[in-house]
């Protein structure tokens, strides 16, 4: 039951950081809310019984993956038009 | 109009992620359909289906108790072999774009809680990052994400410090050195078993740091070798034109 209810609320903040990384226009908040999105994912894998995936998900997808795209944003601009 | 089509997307992966945790879809209980299951060294036959002989035979045959591990190293292991030259080829790939002659570091301060608390996470990012890849066959994790969580925390001191710089020779040093020791265990079961890649260590017993053959050296040295190459894709995306 409790996973359940765990899982109720990480799809919907995946699913709410997802659209919210689409829409805004603010590029630097766009790849943070593409970080907690792939946090949250991890959390998911971890509740489906992949450890390994969970743990290869939050260094990549939450750190590296955005730290590349906050490097790319400081080498051009943070605004979309 | 491609908007919404894109929030229906959305919607639908989250019916689909909601529908497995409540067991519309099973997950677990998966045994495969095909049931003839082909021994590659001795060639004979046996009537079960491939996801059901890893499941039982992994601790016996590999002497790994993380069966994930063992598929990925030894059953697989050509398959990983592959995706270390694609990680290879990508970090190459990214220091010839990013090659700058005159090259300077970002000058940005960062602040005091990032300062403070990047020297005290990163001994235990260091030391997380290697637990995971030496008990790669023991625990959840192996090389691939222990060496993406010791990138992670060198990404910490490069955010914190506007002047720390990782010697970028001694970065491809480890890199080429570990991707070799990789290929020489490879070519040495070709030399002592039968095949590429092949277990020529003895197993010993399951559950012990010192087991399962060449899975944890094979680990150890992936580890190495992803977290240099993620690194120095890290550092060579910091840098910035004089």
């Amino acid at each position: 039951m409790i996973l359940v209810i765990i899982a109720w609320v990480m799809a919907l903040l995946a699913i709410v950081a997802a659209i919210y990384a689409v829409e805004t226009k603010d590029l630097l908040s766009s790849a943070i809310a593409m970080g907690i999105a792939s946090l949250v994912v991890s959390i998911m894998f971890l509740v489906l019984q992949a450890p390994d995936v969970a743990i290869t998900e939050a260094s990549i997808g939450a750190a590296l993956t955005m730290a590349v795209f906050v490097y790319a944003i400081g080498k051009t601009r943070r605004w979309e038009e | 109009m491609r908007r919404y089509a894109g929030i229906a997307v959305a919607l639908l992966f989250f019916a689909f992620s909601i529908s497995i945790f409540i067991q519309l879809i099973p997950y677990d209980s998966y045994e495969g359909s095909a049931y003839h299951y082909k021994n590659p060294i001795n060639g004979s036959v046996a009537n079960e289906s491939v996801p059901s002989h890893y499941i039982k035979e992994t601790r016996n045959e590999t002497g790994a108790v993380n069966a994930v591990t063992a598929i990925v190293v030894e059953y697989r292991g050509f398959d990983t072999l592959g995706e270390v030259t694609v990680l290879f080829t990508a970090a190459t790939g990214v220091s010839f774009l990013l090659y700058q002659l005159h090259k300077k570091m970002q000058r940005r301060e960062a602040n005091l809680i990032t300062k403070e608390g990047s020297k005290i996470v990163l001994p235990f990012a260091l030391l997380t990052g290697a637990y995971i890849f030496i008990h790669g066959h023991l625990t959840p994790g192996g090389g691939f994400p222990g060496g993406s969580v010791i990138a992670s925390g060198f990404l910490l001191m490069l955010l914190a410090y506007p002047k720390f710089f990782v010697n970028e020779k001694r970065l491809s040093y480890i890199e080429s050195i570990s991707g070799s020791i990789f290929v020489i265990i490879g070519l040495l079961g070709l030399l002592l078993a039968t095949s590429f890649l092949q277990n020529f260590i003895p197993v010993g017993k399951p559950g012990y740091l010192f087991s399962a053959g060449i899975i944890p050296l094979i680990y150890i040295a992936i580890g190495f070798k992803v977290g240099s190459e993620l690194s120095s894709i890290v550092q060579k995306l910091k840098e910035v034109e004089e």
